[in-house]
């Protein structure tokens, strides 16, 4: 690749006691792609994810987004400098309606006086975006933007997730294990969701364990084993099987 | 399924996803029963429940008991008894939202007024002055129980069963169980029964205490529904884990609901003053329970995160019209309670069974 990756990671050390996560791990995101980051249980990819979206502090290692090196101490951090993450448990509140989760800890407020001394919402505009948004997404059948969250179905709940991190996600977003908890039909509707969110020049890294999903819709795969990035691979080059046995050590990797 | 394209995508793919989704993300199309119905739309309207029980409660008393009961007179009495209960009930919904309870709520009220009224007597302070003191203690009983259940994370209950404790026996300790006669306040700080002021309006007579009740919820009421730090403070009750991933500090919404708890608390206190006249430390014993009733009547879930302070004033509302019927009517008090005590586990069932809508 021609292209300067938008978001790098060198050399991250993450020790937690005697047990080293991360050990000095490396991560390359370019502009525009999904990314998918495999790896068996506890080979330290989700203290990889953390250390990206701000919720791990690494011990070493250096990150640069855009270029630019980066220090996040917290996820509101990472979250400011325009990464968003789409957590497994989707961090939705069931009781508030979309739009006031679309919202949340990122309000709008009414213009003048009602906004700047009565701390008035504005919901008009947080609903309006918030529709526009999901219907970008191709989510508009989700009709009433006031309606509680947890009325909705778990694909639908998944929907409005990604449709708020790519509102507000400027450069990178991260979605972990989005179809874990979903049916066959709700999981498809998602991994449309992600090329749509990639089309619109967004580019995802997306964690999972499914095999068929990663291959459908990544670009490259970063297989990771034992603390550290093992190899990534074309997903048209290798099967599914290659990669599990790159990802559990069975098979060596190729020479990159 | 096997549906699956891994053709490369075009802008088309774009638009048949778009016509297709309607499968997955549409809402369940399903008929409706009408039970089904009903349960919806008291999902969307946490308050409506006990408006249609207070108003036939209304209704009732007014046919058992006569013309007597539905008198302005009379109902504003009623306004005026539940006065107190409905300004702690504020402060025991603030609690409620972010799914905590707080039992000191009484003691807080009882504590403040007894500050107000012995800085005023035994020190000769400007009365205005005893009774911002009064208030800003309020909210340092307030703060100590939210820096308790916010930064060293311990229950609630807890936190607040202890409190309820030290706020009451400082209450003790410090006035010597003495009483403050009404006469020398009514004398020497007029500012101190401020809120027991009558202010007749037609045939009905409200006190100072009754409107402050009712701006303080309008007050509240806004700040929930519409700032971000009322959707922030059910956000925390609704799941604290979401709200805190979402940006939401939940550490300070919590500190600043419990203070603003507590400065309630101090306002009811002074509140009681002019209601009882007198400044006594044996006051307000069952406030804490009264409040949990109003609240939990009225709709909202002890778990958090769901219902409206109107639902508070409302339970609030029906617990008055309830004791001041049958008082009317001439029964035994017991039925009363025996009453309120069904009520209370009606609402609960009730609030379980809406909460099955999202299912």
């Amino acid at each position: 690749m021609s292209r300067e990756p938008i978001l790098t990671a060198r050399g991250l050390v993450k020790r937690y006691g005697r047990v080293t996560a991360l050990d000095y791990a490396d991560f390359d995101l370019y502009p525009g792609e999904v990314l998918a980051v495999i790896g068996d249980n506890g080979a330290g990819k989700s203290s990889l994810i953390k250390a990206i979206s701000g919720a791990v502090h690494p011990d070493e290692g250096e990150m640069t987004l855009e270029g630019k090196p980066i220090h996040f101490r917290s996820p509101m951090e990472a979250r400011d400098a325009g990464i968003e993450t789409v957590y497994q448990n989707l961090a939705l509140s069931p009781a508030l309606s979309i739009a006031d989760n679309m919202f949340l800890g990122r309000e709008i407020r009414k213009p003048g006086v009602m906004g700047s001394w009565f701390r008035m919402l504005d919901r008009k505009a947080m609903e309006t975006k918030a529709r526009d948004k999901l219907t970008e997404l191709g989510l508009m059948t989700i009709q009433n933007i006031s309606q509680a969250v947890e009325t909705l179905s778990g694909g639908q709940r998944q929907g409005v997730a990604v449709a708020r991190a790519a509102a507000f996600g400027s450069k990178v977003v991260i979605m972990d294990e989005p179809t874990a908890a979903l049916g066959v039909k709700e999981s498809r509707r998602v991994l449309e969701l992600i090329q749509d969110v990639k089309k619109r020049g967004l580019p995802i890294v997306l964690i999972s364990h499914n095999m068929p999903h990663v291959f459908e819709v990544a670009d490259r795969i970063h297989i990771h084993r034992l603390g550290k990035r093992l190899t990534v691979i074309n997903p048209t080059e290798y099967t599914m099987s290659d990669a599990v046995a790159f990802m559990t050590g069975a098979k060596a990797p190729p020479p990159s | 399924m096997t549906d699956t394209q891994q053709t490369p995508r075009t802008p088309q793919d774009f638009e048949s996803a778009v016509a297709r989704e309607t499968a997955v993300a549409s809402f369940d199309t399903h008929e409706k029963s009408p039970l089904e119905r009903i349960r919806h739309f008291l999902h969307s309207s946490p308050a409506s429940v006990p408006l249609i029980v207070l108003v036939l409660s209304l209704v009732i008393f007014a046919v058992i008991v006569g013309s007597r009961f539905f008198t302005p007179f009379a109902l504003s009495l009623i306004l005026q008894q539940v006065a107190i209960v409905g300004i702690v009930g504020a402060a025991q919904t603030l609690v409620v939202l972010t799914a905590g309870i707080d039992l000191s709520v009484g003691a807080i009220m009882v504590l403040t007024s007894v500050i107000m009224g012995q800085f005023t007597f035994r020190y000769g302070m400007p009365v205005e002055l005893a009774i911002a003191c009064g208030l800003a203690l309020g909210a340092l009983c307030g703060f100590i129980n939210g820096v308790l259940i916010a930064y060293l994370k311990l229950p609630p209950f807890i936190v607040t069963l202890g409190t309820w404790q030290i706020y009451l026996a400082t209450t003790y300790i410090y006035s010597a169980n003495e009483t403050i006669r009404a006469q020398d306040i009514e004398a020497n700080a007029k500012l101190l029964q401020f809120f027991g002021e009558k202010v007749p309006i037609g045939g009905a007579t409200f006190t100072y205490g009754v409107f402050i009740m009712i701006v303080l919820i309008a007050i509240l009421w806004y700040v929930l529904n519409h700032t971000a730090w009322g959707r922030h403070v059910y956000a925390i009750g609704d799941d604290p884990e979401a709200a805190k991933l979402s940006g939401v500090s939940t550490k300070r919404v919590l500190i600043a609901v419990y203070v603003l708890a507590g400065l309630i608390c101090a306002l009811a206190g002074w509140v009681s003053i002019g209601r009882n006249g007198s400044v006594s430390p044996q006051i307000g014993q069952f406030a804490n329970i009264e409040s949990i009733t109003a609240v939990v009547i009225g709709g909202m879930s002890l778990f958090g995160g769901r219902g409206s302070i109107m639902g508070m004033l409302f339970g609030a509302l029906i617990v008055g019209v309830f004791s001041f019927g049958m008082r009317m009517y001439g029964t035994d008090v017991q039925w009363t309670y025996l009453i309120i005590g069904v009520l209370i586990i009606l609402a609960v069932a009730i609030d379980q069974w809406i909460r099955k809508v999202a299912g």
